[in-house]
Parts: structure tokens; C-alpha cells; sequence
């Protein structure tokens, strides 16, 4: 018996052709290392995302569905109990889930398309143009944006429509300078120089050349933002002024069911009631940020150590 | 003339051209009103006459900017116009003055941001200040967990949390705060104590953070670690060396939140039914009241201008760098 000889060739090592981790690979191999609170976040997150996307075989009555019981106690065929005219608090919550996150993503996506595209074309062509862009989100972003919500809402009426282009519309300025600011140190790159000589278009220097190197900064402000869009739009459904009903939404659920928190000394579950709702948007934001945290952790590599 | 004279004076103008183009979006709102909301104020029955009148009295006549310098003059005067409610069909106007409407309740809204100020910038300066000296201890790493857990809560959210156990569960405080112009301060403060609390708790958690990432940043700067490589005590680091460069940054943590307050306060109001400005504009958008929302409109702008303006100032003023010219 001959032992074969482990042989050790630096040169075989070096001639090997370095495979490249696909993104799967990586996300294992961090996702191993996460932090609680990442993993906490992540599995908050799906389940949230579960809930809405199967909240029509979840849910046990029809969002709008009125039972002859106004206020009934927890419990028993409905239970979180009924709301002010006999509708299932249980039901509209999982419908809650699907119409709030729903309308938050579609906002946040519109915003990230106007103020992403609007901050490339801004860096790659600069002068005048980036100038009156610049300019212009300078004012826009001088009025806060609830305010500026409140006041559009006003001419426009709230329907679901006017509520995702509004917000959108406000909340793209954020968007416009991050991707311009960011944007702006590639763009003098010697191989957007390069698409630009070859002949290449606007829209393929924005997508092929720019965008792969902004994005995992972008990818943690679509977070930030969609955590934002979110209060904000429960904000304005709490005031009223936001998603309208007989649609089920969190924000409008704390204000209908508010008063009975007034209970709580004779019937602590009643008091719950609007808690439930306004609980269920404090965890969903409390996860994105630890997410979000998490990722710029990683992409940045920045540790608060200095 | 000194540089620093030159700096502020061309930052006070870039903040009235800001407030021009406010003023200016805030006015032409109207514009985008559908051609027949006469008809929805004053009610079907509105006779020619009175539409004629109502459209007169808006000077839809007039060409937009006529209307807009108009608009801008009286209201430099401290006349922000006629409310659309208490309007009638037939002509009869009982409509209010906006500024009777507006100025007794900013008067309550200041009160009640003025409050929840004195508490938090202090508390939030301090919390800031040692977390930074001590980070990555212990108490560092709770009240950075605490106050991202507060961040992420909706404000009405925390306000019905306050309700629920200290208004209805052991009921220390009010959970309404309805104060009028003859409530006695000890009484007024008192009211406001739930309110306040939960705008507190919101702007200590983004200031005191805010504040901290300043703090750090300023302390790995290099000339920092000269001085204490010179071997001078932590205290005189700190005082002699590093406050002068912190209070830009400290001063433009505040003012960001103050104005942050600004728009905190709307929802907080709603949630306490709190006679303020911001309850006010959340009425008058259900009503379509547009003279009200105008005005609120531009006064939550005019406040969040100013403070960041002052923000800015302060900067410029305490800036070192800026105060020996070469």
C-alpha cells in the first residue's frame, strides 16, 4: 500500500479558474451571520407579505361584510370582535395587510421610478438641467410633506389614485438627490466615458453603466422610503383623509375603534381593539429598519468603529 | 466687509427667493380647483347673482398674477381672506375671518410645541452626547435600540399607548387635552402633559441619534486625537477642542427637529383633540376650505423655512474656520 502523495502545486491553484459566488451563495453565507434582529426582521416581513398576498382564503368573513353585532366582545365567531357597524375586526385586519403594504409598495415604486430617473438624467447631463431640477426639488422640498399632502389632497380629493401620485410625487424628491449624489461620482468614470464615445444612448448609459454601481444605496433608501410612505399614509388614513372606506386599512381601523380604549378598566380587550391595528404598522416599520440596517451594515462595511 | 456678514446676508436672500416659490405653489393650488367648486361651496341653488359675486370677491376675474401679488399683499398685512364655510345659496355670508380662526389656535399649537421643546432638546442633547463618548457600551447600545424602536412607531401609535396606561388604565392625566383661552396655565400645562409626552418621546429619539452620529463624526477627526495624544484631560478635549466645531451640527439637529415638530404636531393634535392650527387644517382639507388650508399651508412653511434658515445662521456664526478670515 502506497500512500499517495498530497501533492501541493501553487501554480495549479492559480491556474484554477476563481468561480464566482452567484448572489444566492451570498446571501447564505450572510444570512448566516446576521443578527437576531435582522433575522427577527426578515421573518416579519414574510410573514406580513404571507398575509397579504393569501388574505382572501385567511381571512374567515369579507372585508366589508356587516354582522347585526356592532362592538361584540372578543371571541367566539369573530375574534377581535366587531367593529362600530358589525364589520369583523379580524377579517379587515388580513385585508388591511393586502390594501396598506399594497398601496405603500405601489407608491414607493412610482416614487423611485420619477425621482430615480429624474436624478440619472440630472447627473449624466448636468448643467442647466440638473440645475432646474436641483432647483426645483430645493422648494419642494421646503414645504414638509404632510403638510404639502394635506394641502393636495384638499384639490384633488382622496381616492386611492390621487393618494399613490401624491405621495409619490413628494416623496420622489428624496429619492432625486440621493440618486443624483450618488450618481454624480460614477458618472465621470472613465467607462461611462467609454458608452459615451461607442455611441451608446441615455437610457443604456442610465441602466447598463450607472445603475448596477448605485445600487445597494438605493436599495436601502427603497427601504427607509417605504417605511416612510407607509406612516405616512396610515397617518393620513388616521386622520381621515387617506385610503377611504368600506376599503379595510390600518390607519382608518385605530380611528374608528379609538373611543374604546376609553374601556379599558371594565374590558382590557375592547381597549386592545385599536391597538392591534396600530401595533401591526409599528412592527412592520420596526422590521424594515432593522432590515435596512442590516443591509448597509454589510454593503458599507461601515461599523460605527472609528 | 466681514466674510461672515457677506455668507448670512446671501443665505437670508436664498431663503426669501424659497418662500417667494412657496408662497407662489401654495397660491396657485387654487388654480388647479375644478372649474364648478363655486357651485360645491355655495350649494346647487346658488343663484347667477351669487356665483357672480363669490367669483368676484376670489377675483377670478383678474389675470393669475394679479391675483397671486393680490393675495401676497394682503396677506403680508396679516389678512389671510375669507373662510369658504358659512357660505349659503342665497347669497348670505357668514363666513369668518381666517386669521380670527388661525390666531388664537397657533397661539395653542406654539404652546403646546413650545412645551414638548423645553423637555426633549435638553434631554435629547445629553443622551446624544454620552452615547457618543461612551459608544458601543452597554448604554449606548439600549438607548440606540430603544430610540430605533420609537422612530419606527407611527406617532398615534404612541399616543394611544400613553392613553391607554396613563389615561384609562391608571388614570393620572387627561386623555383631552380641550383647553380654551381661560384655562389657567398650571391647568393648561397640565393637560398638555400627554401630548407633550408624545412629541417628546418622538424628537428625543431622532435628535438624540442625530446628534450622536455628529458627536462621532467630529471625534475621529484627527485633530482630535492630537489633543489627546498631547495628553490633555477628556474634559478640556471636549470643551476646548470639540464643542466649538459641534455647535453647527448641534444647532442644525435641533432646528431639523423643531421643524420636524411642526409636522408631528398635526397628528398629535387629532389624536387629543387639541384646539391647535393643525387640527385646524385637517378640518378645513375634509371641508375643502381652501382659504384655511392656504393659510396653514403657509405658515407650517414659513416656520419650517425660518428654523432652517436659523439652522444655517448658526452654523456660519459658530463656524471657527469662518471666524478668522485670512
Amino acid at each position: 500500500m502506497t500512500d499517495t502523495p498530497q501533492a501541493y502545486s501553487a501554480a495549479a491553484e492559480v491556474g484554477q479558474i476563481r468561480e464566482r459566488r452567484t448572489w444566492v451563495q451570498i446571501a447564505k453565507i450572510e444570512l448566516k451571520k446576521a443578527p437576531y434582529s435582522a433575522w427577527f426582521g426578515l421573518i416579519v416581513i414574510a410573514i406580513y407579505l404571507f398575509v397579504a398576498i393569501f388574505a382572501p382564503l385567511l381571512a374567515p368573513h369579507g372585508e366589508a361584510e356587516i354582522f347585526p353585532a356592532s362592538f361584540a366582545p372578543w371571541g367566539g365567531d369573530f375574534v377581535f370582535g366587531t367593529d362600530q357597524i358589525g364589520r369583523d375586526i379580524f377579517s379587515r385586519l388580513i385585508y388591511g395587510a393586502r390594501n396598506t403594504i399594497g398601496i405603500a409598495l405601489a407608491t414607493t415604486l412610482l416614487s423611485f421610478a420619477i425621482g430615480g430617473s429624474l436624478g440619472l438624467i440630472a447627473a449624466i447631463s448636468g448643467g442647466w438641467l440638473d440645475q432646474l431640477l436641483s432647483r426645483f426639488v430645493d422648494v419642494l422640498m421646503a414645504i414638509p410633506g404632510l403638510i404639502f399632502a394635506l394641502m393636495l389632497l384638499t384639490i384633488f380629493g382622496s381616492s386611492i389614485l390621487s393618494l399613490i401620485i401624491i405621495i409619490a410625487v413628494l416623496d420622489s424628491t428624496r429619492v432625486f438627490r440621493l440618486t443624483r449624489s450618488v450618481s454624480v461620482s460614477v458618472v465621470v468614470m472613465d467607462y461611462v466615458e467609454a458608452a459615451k464615445l461607442r455611441g451608446e444612448k441615455l437610457g443604456w448609459i442610465m441602466r447598463r453603466e450607472i445603475l448596477p454601481n448605485i445600487m445597494p444605496p438605493l436599495i436601502a433608501e427603497f427601504g427607509l422610503r417605504f417605511s416612510f410612505v407607509f406612516l405616512t399614509i396610515a397617518a393620513l388614513s388616521f386622520l381621515g383623509l387617506g385610503i377611504q372606506p368600506p376599503t379595510a386599512d390600518w390607519g382608518s381601523m385605530v380611528r374608528d375603534n379609538a373611543s374604546m380604549i376609553q374601556f379599558a378598566k371594565y374590558d382590557l380587550t375592547a381597549a386592545l381593539t385599536p391597538m392591534i391595528p396600530a401595533g401591526a404598522i409599528a412592527l412592520l416599520t420596526v422590521a424594515v429598519n432593522f432590515v435596512v440596517d442590516w443591509f448597509l451594515h454589510i454593503t458599507s462595511g461601515l461599523n460605527d468603529e472609528h | 466687509m466681514h466674510p461672515i456678514l457677506g455668507t448670512i446676508i446671501q443665505r437670508l436672500l436664498l431663503g426669501l427667493v424659497t418662500l417667494f416659490f412657496v408662497s407662489l405653489i401654495i397660491f396657485s393650488s387654487v388654480e388647479f380647483l375644478p372649474g364648478d367648486f363655486t357651485q360645491a361651496i355655495l350649494g346647487q341653488a346658488a343663484t347667477e347673482d351669487t356665483v357672480a359675486a363669490f367669483r368676484a370677491e376670489l377675483g377670478l376675474d383678474k389675470p393669475a398674477y394679479i391675483r397671486y401679488f393680490d393675495w401676497i399683499g394682503a396677506v403680508a398685512q396679516g389678512d389671510l381672506g375669507y373662510s369658504f364655510s358659512g357660505r349659503s345659496a342665497s347669497g348670505i355670508d357668514r363666513s369668518r375671518a381666517v386669521v380670527d380662526l388661525v390666531a388664537p389656535r397657533l397661539g395653542n399649537t406654539l404652546f403646546l410645541a413650545g412645551m414638548a421643546a423645553i423637555v426633549s432638546v435638553p434631554l435629547a442633547l445629553v443622551l446624544g452626547i454620552t452615547a457618543a463618548l461612551y459608544r458601543n457600551s452597554f448604554y449606548d447600545r439600549s438607548v440606540n435600540a430603544v430610540t430605533l424602536t420609537t422612530i419606527s412607531f407611527p406617532e398615534f401609535f404612541l399616543a394611544y399607548l400613553l392613553i391607554l396606561f396613563l389615561a384609562s388604565l391608571w388614570p393620572v392625566f387627561p386623555s383631552l387635552a380641550n383647553v380654551n383661552s381661560e384655562t389657567e396655565l398650571i391647568d393648561r400645562i397640565y393637560k398638555c402633559v400627554l401630548p407633550a409626552l408624545t412629541l417628546t418621546l418622538v424628537i428625543v429619539a431622532h435628535m438624540m441619534r442625530m446628534t450622536r452620529a455628529a458627536i462621532i463624526n467630529l471625534l475621529a477627526s484627527p485633530y482630535i486625537e492630537m489633543s489627546q495624544l498631547k495628553g490633555l484631560s477628556k474634559a478640556k478635549v471636549i470643551m476646548r477642542h470639540a464643542l466649538p466645531n459641534a455647535w453647527a451640527p448641534i444647532a442644525t439637529v435641533i432646528a431639523f427637529n423643531l421643524a420636524y415638530l411642526v409636522v408631528g404636531v398635526v397628528v398629535v393634535e387629532v389624536v387629543f383633540v387639541y384646539p391647535g392650527i393643525g387640527q385646524l387644517m385637517v378640518d378645513a382639507v375634509t371641508t375643502r376650505d381652501i382659504p384655511v388650508v392656504q393659510a396653514c399651508a403657509l405658515i407650517f412653511a414659513t416656520t419650517y423655512i425660518l428654523l432652517n434658515l436659523t439652522a444655517d445662521i448658526i452654523g456660519i456664526v459658530t463656524n471657527p474656520r469662518l471666524l478668522h478670515p485670512r
